[in-house]
Order: structure tokens, then sequence, then C-alpha cells
């Protein structure tokens, strides 16, 4: 914090009362449960909740040890990955052939950014029922095409149908950024190149997609992000983390043992890993932010 | 564009009109759902053309007098919704504008200590400290209300961010002026600093309601009355069966209701909103 205002006012009482609301809620509701978190961890407490015993790191060693929270790690992993690879990989191409095309750019931009505003667990409904096996329209062309699907029994299947909505809600925003990020490439690097008679595949690789890798590092970590702590919803109206635990994410995971099975000191030790995992992601993101100021 | 390149140009288009196709299709597919019975569209494969029965499906969805799953009208969900989206961002704006003037226009001790302690929150998201968050919620009696809906989510880390940032960017002789003529900080904050954060506040506005409106984990846990679902949380609770013993006519009405506010939102402030979205992840 090293701006500062040469000229402020002066008041003994006044910052605090304007600080008050926000520290209140602060405090209530982010602090004090974030501690209860870290204290339930490394405790025992019986479903019932009569009595709470004293365990140390146990929870944590029980974590460790359990081949579901180690596939789930996994399932997160592999998720992540797919969501943030297909998400980019699309929205950079839609962002580019919308920098391309003169005419009719704002209108492809409505028509693109309006999944932004669906809730997760709507997206999720849709694509359940587009896919559910018995009655969706795709479920059903796939099945004419002779390529089996059924999300309910297969779990590959189930983490496309994931995927996919995922991607689905996520591509707009990405665009925006893409779109914004290929819009302030001047427009003098690329003319020259094509006088120099580079083609427009030349171009992108070795001036556009270089120009815009920090806008592209910054959405991955954004993408990931997205992909581990916001499709919660999805997950849950499409799937329930299943077949199995087979689309059970790391934050799927802490709701289901926490809220369904009542196992209440291995789910806050669940939160408290998930919690480091946010720290280490905020640090890169804002390490990255800067890096991208300073391009 | 640089040179011409007609065929070039033609393929941008048709990648383009593809993917507003793709991206389009969920929602055709549930707006024709919406239109038929039940029962037409649970045979395979269902019509891809709509059907005769939009505004009954509409208003069953919307006065309440489906079939399976939740039968809660979805009008009080969407006017749930409502209230929680807009006292979530007015909320939020409100309590960051207030705090980000304390930390700009003050001195006083712990100034720091605040700043850092709004900072950490990024770092807990409701989906971190889900279970002890609940309990305190519980604790206060705050289940099933809006108050319970809309609080624990009323903090903003990167609110508050946006507008301390703006507002270092206020020049000071604005104080010194206002200093001058007599104006306490209050006033000073009423009559020179909001004016100046308008764009800020509506762009913030855009982005935050749509943030309330979409919630879902969060009333998923502290409402367990069908009175007080957001409708989000309503079209889930109507999924309660197998793939054909759902009212599919019924739950796509629901999420094309759903989606609209929201939707409208973003496409008719879209100056605000790409500002916003740009700005608060910056």
């Amino acid at each position: 914090m090293s701006q500062q205002k040469r000229v402020v006012f002066r008041s003994g009482w006044l910052p605090w009362l304007l600080l008050a609301p926000q520290a209140l809620v602060i405090s209530a509701f982010f602090f004090w449960p974030a501690a209860q978190a870290l204290l339930q961890s490394l405790q025992q407490q019986d479903a019932f909740g009569l009595s709470t015993e004293w365990v140390g790191l146990e929870n944590f060693r029980q974590l460790f040890n359990d081949p579901g929270y180690l596939a789930s790690f996994k399932t997160t992993a592999v998720f992540s990955l797919l969501v943030a690879v297909l998400g980019l990989s699309v929205s950079l191409l839609l962002a580019t052939m919308a920098n391309r095309v003169m005419r009719g750019a704002g209108l492809y931009k409505t028509l693109l950014i309006w999944p932004y505003a669906v809730a997760p667990a709507i997206a999720g409904v849709l694509w359940l029922f587009m896919f559910a096996p018995s009655i969706g329209v795709v479920a059903y062309a796939l099945q004419a095409l002779g390529i089996p699907w059924n999300h309910l029994l297969d779990a590959n299947d189930a983490m496309t149908l994931v995927v996919l909505a995922a991607v689905w809600k996520q591509v707009s925003y990405n665009f925006l950024f893409f779109l914004a990020g290929l819009q302030s490439i001047p427009k003098s690097l690329i003319e020259a190149a094509a006088i120099d008679g580079a083609s427009p595949w030349r171009r992108f690789w070795t001036i556009t997609f270089p120009l815009l890798s920090p806008t592209s590092f910054f959405l991955l970590v954004i993408n990931v992000v997205y992909a581990f702590f916001d499709t919660f919803g999805i997950i849950d109206a499409a799937t329930h983390g299943g077949p199995g635990k087979d689309t059970a994410i790391l934050v799927y995971k802490v709701y289901y043992d926490g809220f369904k099975a009542l196992d209440l000191g291995g789910s806050a030790a669940q939160s408290v890993v998930l919690m480091a995992i946010v720290v280490v992601l905020t640090v890169v993101q804002f390490r990255f932010v800067e890096r991208k100021v300073n391009y | 564009m640089v040179e011409r390149r007609p065929l070039l140009t033609m393929l941008s288009h048709l990648i383009l009109v593809l993917g507003v196709l793709i991206v389009a299709f969920p929602l055709y597919v549930a707006f024709v759902a919406s239109t038929h019975t039940a029962a037409e569209i649970v045979q395979a494969p269902m019509p891809m053309t709509p059907g005769s029965h939009l505004i009954d499906n509409y208003s069953a969805a919307l006065f309440g007098s489906s079939g399976a799953g939740s039968k809660a009208p979805v009008g009080q969900m969407m006017w749930i919704s409502l209230v929680c989206a807009l006292v979530i961002a007015v909320g939020k704006i409100a309590i960051s504008l207030l705090s980000a003037f304390a930390i700009v226009y003050f001195r006083f001790p712990l100034r720091n200590f605040f700043f850092w302690a709004i900072f950490v929150t990024l770092m807990l998201p409701v989906e971190v400290r889900i279970g002890p968050t609940y309990q305190v919620v519980a604790d206060l009696k705050m289940l099933n209300t809006y108050a319970g809906l809309t609080v624990p989510l009323i903090a903003s880390a990167t609110a508050t961010f946006l507008f301390r940032q703006f507002f270092l960017t206020v020049p000071d002789e604005l104080v010194e002026a206002a200093r001058i003529d007599g104006a306490g900080p209050l006033r000073f904050f009423r009559d020179v600093l909001m004016p100046l954060s308008v764009t800020s506040i509506a762009a913030l506005f855009v982005i935050q309601f749509i943030y309330g409106w979409n919630q879902y984990l969060w009333p998923l846990l502290v409402t367990t009355d069908e009175n007080m679902y957001p409708v989000v949380i309503g079209i889930k609770r109507m999924i309660s069966g197998g793939d054909a013993a759902n009212d599919w006519n019924i739950i796509m009405a629901t999420a094309l209701l759903a989606m609209i506010p929201p939707a409208l939102v973003v496409v008719l402030m879209q100056r605000w909103f790409v500002k916003g979205l740009v700005d608060t992840e910056k």
C-alpha cells in the first residue's frame, strides 16, 4: 500500500463507523467460520454432535490415506484441465474471427456473451436435458449414429457432459477478454507483417499469439479457479457427482461429506486443504496480473 | 482488416455463425421443450419445432400447478431471486464504497490491518468454509430468511479494491476545494465522490446483480423451506425422478424464466457489463 493521499480528513470516530459494516460481515461470516474450519479439522465429532474429541492431524492423515479423496483430486485435475484447455481454445478461435470481421462484430459479441448470465446450475439442467439417455435430443442423435451414450452409467460420458456444460458457460467470459486483448494489439504491427508478405496464419502465430500470452495466462488461472469452485452448480444439477464418485470434484466432496455424510472433521480438513489451494491460486493470479501490467 | 481475403472473411463469418448456433442450441431445445406437453417431450426423438402449449406451460410454471417435485410457484421464486440479487448488489456496493472511502481518505490506527483483512477474504470463498458459515447463520437464526440468503455474501474485497483504486485517482484539489467551502467528509463523499463514481457503480452493479441472481451453493444450504427457494434452487428441486418422470416442459419453461432477468441485464447494459468485468478482474 504505497499510494497515499496527501490531503485527508481528520476524525477520530468516522473511519471506524464507515468500516463497521464491512468489518462486521467479514468477521462473522469469513474469519470466524474459517477459524472454526481450522479448529474442526483437528477434532472428531460424532454424527449427533454430542461429543467432540481432539485428534490432532488424524483427519488429514485419514484424508490422504483415503483413495476416494485422492480420486477426487484426480477428477478435479482432469476436469479443470479439460475445461481450461477446451474453453480457452474455442473462445480464442471465436475472438480471432470476431476481430477479423468488420461487419457484424458487435452483433456476434452480443450473441456470444449471454451464457455468462446463465447460472451454473441452470446450465447443468439444460445440458442434462439434451443428454438425458432416454429422452435427450443429443443422446438420441448419438445413439442413432451408433455411439452409445449413458452418463448415468459411464464415467467418461458423465465427465464429457459436465465439461461441455462448464465450457459452454465460460466461453463468453474468455471471449470478451481475448477480444479486448486482440483489439489492444497495434494495427501497425500486423500491417507491417502483411506488407512483408506474412500470411494471416503466420501473423497469428508469430505476432498475435505471443502478444496475447499475458491475457492467456491470466485467463488460464481464472479458468482453473472457475473449474475448481464455480462449477458446483453444474455438477450438482447434471450428475450429482456420479456415476459413483466419478465427477465428484473437491468442492462437491466437501459439500457431500459435510452435509450428506455428516463427517464434520473430514469435511473441515478438506476445507482447509481447499483454502490452501485458493491461497496458492490467488498468489499466482496476482503475480500474473502484475506481469500483465508490466508487459 | 489488413488485406482483402474474401475467402478468409467468409470462413470467419462461417465459424462465428457456427459458434453462435452451437452456443444457442441448448436455449432453442429448452424453448421448444417449454411449448409442448410433458408426454410429447418424453417420446424420443422429441419434436424440434415449437408446439402449442407455450402459454399453458409458462402459466403452470409461474403460478405453480405442476406435478412432480417442488410445487412452489416460480413467480414467487423469481421474486426471491430478484430481492436477493438486488440486496446483494446494492449491499456489496454500499459497504465497499464506505470502506474504500475510510481507507483512502482517513489516517487511523489499524488502517493497514483492515485493508489486508478485507484483502484476505478473497482467499476464503464460501465453498471452502461452508460448514462453519452455515453454523453461524443457523446460530443467528437466519436460516430461511432474506438476511441469511444475502448478508453472508455481501462482503466484497474486489469491489473495495476497485473503489479504492478509483478514489486514489481523484485529484487532491477536490478535497481541498471542498474543505475551503466548508464541507465535511460526509458532504464530500455525497456531493463529490459519489457523482464521480457513478460509472464504476453501474458497471459493478451489473456484475454483482448476476452474481447474486445465480447463487447456488449458499441458498442450497440455508433454505429448507420451499417458500424461500430462489429460482435457481427451485429448478433443481424439480428434477426428482428418472428421465421420463420429470415435467420437462415445466422445468425448461422455468429455466428460461430464470435466465431472462440476468441475460437482459447483460445484453442491455453490455457497455457497463464489459467495463465492470474487465475492471474488477484486473
